[in-house]
């Protein structure tokens, strides 16, 4: 790892506790480089969903989960955990996109158009210019351009979940975090989604849970490998998948386990 | 090896008895299910039959259009309109007050309550479904409407703007079950999506949830509705009983529940014509109740939920 990255957002000693009292993550340390794609990877249960969602603040949702530690956003070293930042102002700078492909029920451009208006945006030749902008961005603008006031839901699994990509564009988000967003789509639109990430990460910074190792080792710059709440190792993508340091990495690389 | 066909082991052989039982059930069910219709049938059929001498004495014209319903007369009138009317009203003041509640109340419990909160308020809420029709009248006609005279000096002690406030209260818990029944159906999926966009919580349940819960929301409204025009109690006694073709609410007039019911309680002899007004009512009333049924079956098509 000699050469030189800015970080763009770390955790430190990051804890998680569900509301049941579940230590879910346990003393989490990870960088995540700017422009960079990183990949968490573990068998299931592992708690790499859970410190995926934790980034922007997800767990708030539901009452009585507790983060303890630190997850610093560069260049401003905001701890977005701390109680005195607004989850919402997180969720603006660092937006999401599901497992399942979860759009609204509206029409393609009030989909895209979602993240500005509630933030207050009504300005219509505005809107206009970052739906194209965040459709384009997401590979989607010219099979959805004649029909951008249908409804959501008459797009293919695949389509969707670009559009979910270019919801979660249009506010131009730091960082981006897809929570194996590929699972429930079949394998052309799962290459779609690839490619489309490989090219998002030219403009930001980008953090995946996947449970396919093959789609991590194709993808990501960097893994981490997670086992029951615990990072066991985390390094570049190429040395994880060619010469893990650890045991317990190779054996789940290579399959004898998880 | 394909030509030799094996003889069916025993313990794959077609067991008799369990197929005889499977069937059995099959037909008891259906039985059930065919007494409901057979019941619907029999009240239809029983309307129409029961209103024909009606209809052979009153020109379904004069029925229709005249405005004008006095079988206790000495000139005998009837003109359905006066009937509507206070129906529609009553019903169009009930749901002023029921559907803004109702929807807040859902949005409430769906959106924003603790699970614990919801857990008391939920069957609170529902008592308020088993309080009797006939104690709501009174509350409309001895609590209600004493307290809108005082605000509005010139009202009558029988109106209809009491009872449909009354009428409204009462159908709150129904709007407000089915409709956070609706929304809380809403997957977690789709929440979280708009609060990783940023949004907050009132946003959340009134541009995504109550978008994808339409269909439930409408079909709370029409049950509503249908609860409205069917209900008797607190018509028939804090509304007046006066047929009068009229929209006002300050007024007051029958529905033809409680036109219905006046009779029923004797004040018409029966076999006569008056008596037999009674079924030419219930099928207005059947009809219209059966139109809201279908509206509600073509909303729930045309909304359905698609996540």
């Amino acid at each position: 790892m000699a050469r030189k990255e800015i970080i763009k957002a770390e955790s430190k000693n990051f804890n998680f506790h569900y509301a049941d009292g579940t230590h879910a993550l346990k003393d989490i340390n990870i960088p995540l480089y700017e422009k960079k794609i990183t990949a968490l990877i573990g068998p299931s249960g592992c708690g790499k969903s859970t410190f995926l969602r934790s980034f922007n603040r997800m767990h708030d949702l539901y009452a009585g989960n507790k983060y303890n530690g630190e997850i610093i956003l560069h260049p401003d070293n905001t701890n977005i955990l701390d109680k005195k930042v607004d989850p919402i102002e997180v969720r603006m700078r660092i937006s999401m996109v599901f497992q399942k492909p979860n759009p609204f029920p509206k029409s393609i451009y009030e989909n895209v158009a979602y993240g500005l208006r509630v933030r207050g945006e009504n300005n219509k030749r505005l809107l206009d210019d970052k739906v194209e902008e965040a459709l384009k961005g997401a590979s989607l603008w010219n099979e959805v351009k004649d029909r951008l006031q249908d409804l959501a839901y008459n797009l293919s699994g695949g389509q969707q979940q670009r559009l979910c990509i270019a919801r979660a564009l249009a506010t131009d988000p730091e960082i981006m975090l897809f929570d194996e967003p590929t699972s429930a789509l079949d394998p052309i639109a799962t290459v779609n989604i690839e490619e489309l990430m490989s090219e998002l990460k030219k403009k930001l910074t980008i953090l995946i849970v996947t449970h396919n190792m093959q789609q991590a080792a194709r993808i990501s710059d960097y893994t981490a490998y997670m086992y029951l709440g615990e990072m066991i190792e985390f390094d570049e993508t190429d040395t994880i998948f060619t010469k893990p340091s650890k045991k317990e990495t190779e054996d789940y690389i290579t399959g004898k386990f998880g | 090896m394909a030509k030799n066909n094996p003889k069916i082991s025993p313990a794959l052989a077609k067991n008799i008895r369990r197929n005889f039982v499977e069937r059995l059930i099959e037909i008891a069910l259906m039985l059930s299910g065919i007494v409901a219709i057979l019941i619907t049938f029999g009240i239809v059929f029983i309307l129409v039959t029961e209103s024909f001498p009606f209809f052979e004495a009153v020109s379904l014209k004069e029925f229709l259009t005249s405005t004008v319903w006095t079988p206790n007369f000495e000139r005998k009138n009837y003109g359905i309109l006066p009937l509507v009317s206070g129906t529609l009203t009553i019903t169009g003041i009930a749901l002023l007050v029921a559907v803004p509640l109702g929807t807040i109340t859902a949005v409430y419990l769906s959106e924003f309550a603790s699970h614990k909160i919801r857990e008391t308020i939920k069957p609170v809420l529902e008592l308020l479904v088993g309080v009797p029709t006939v104690v709501f009248g009174y509350f409309a006609l001895l609590l209600v409407t004493p307290l809108l005279q005082k605000i509005y000096p010139d009202l009558p002690t029988f109106n209809m703007l009491g009872p449909g406030i009354v009428m409204g209260i009462m159908i709150v818990p129904y709007i407000a079950s089915v409709a956070e029944d609706a929304m809380r159906a809403v997957p977690m999926a789709m929440r979280e999506g708009a609060y990783a966009m940023g949004a907050t919580r009132f946003q959340t349940a009134v541009s995504v949830v109550m978008p994808a819960a339409t269909s439930g929301i409408v079909a709370a409204y029409i049950l509503a509705v249908s609860r409205g025009i069917g209900e008797t109690m607190i018509v028939a006694i804090a509304a007046g009983q006066q047929p009068n073709f009229t929209f006002n609410p300050v007024e007051s007039a029958a529905t033809i529940t409680a036109y219905i019911v006046s009779v029923a309680l004797g004040d018409l002899e029966h076999g006569g014509i008056g008596y037999q007004s009674i079924f030419a009512a219930g099928i207005v009333l059947f009809i219209m109740t059966l139109s809201l049924n279908i509206l509600g079956q073509w909303t729930r098509k045309k909304f359905t939920e698609r996540y």
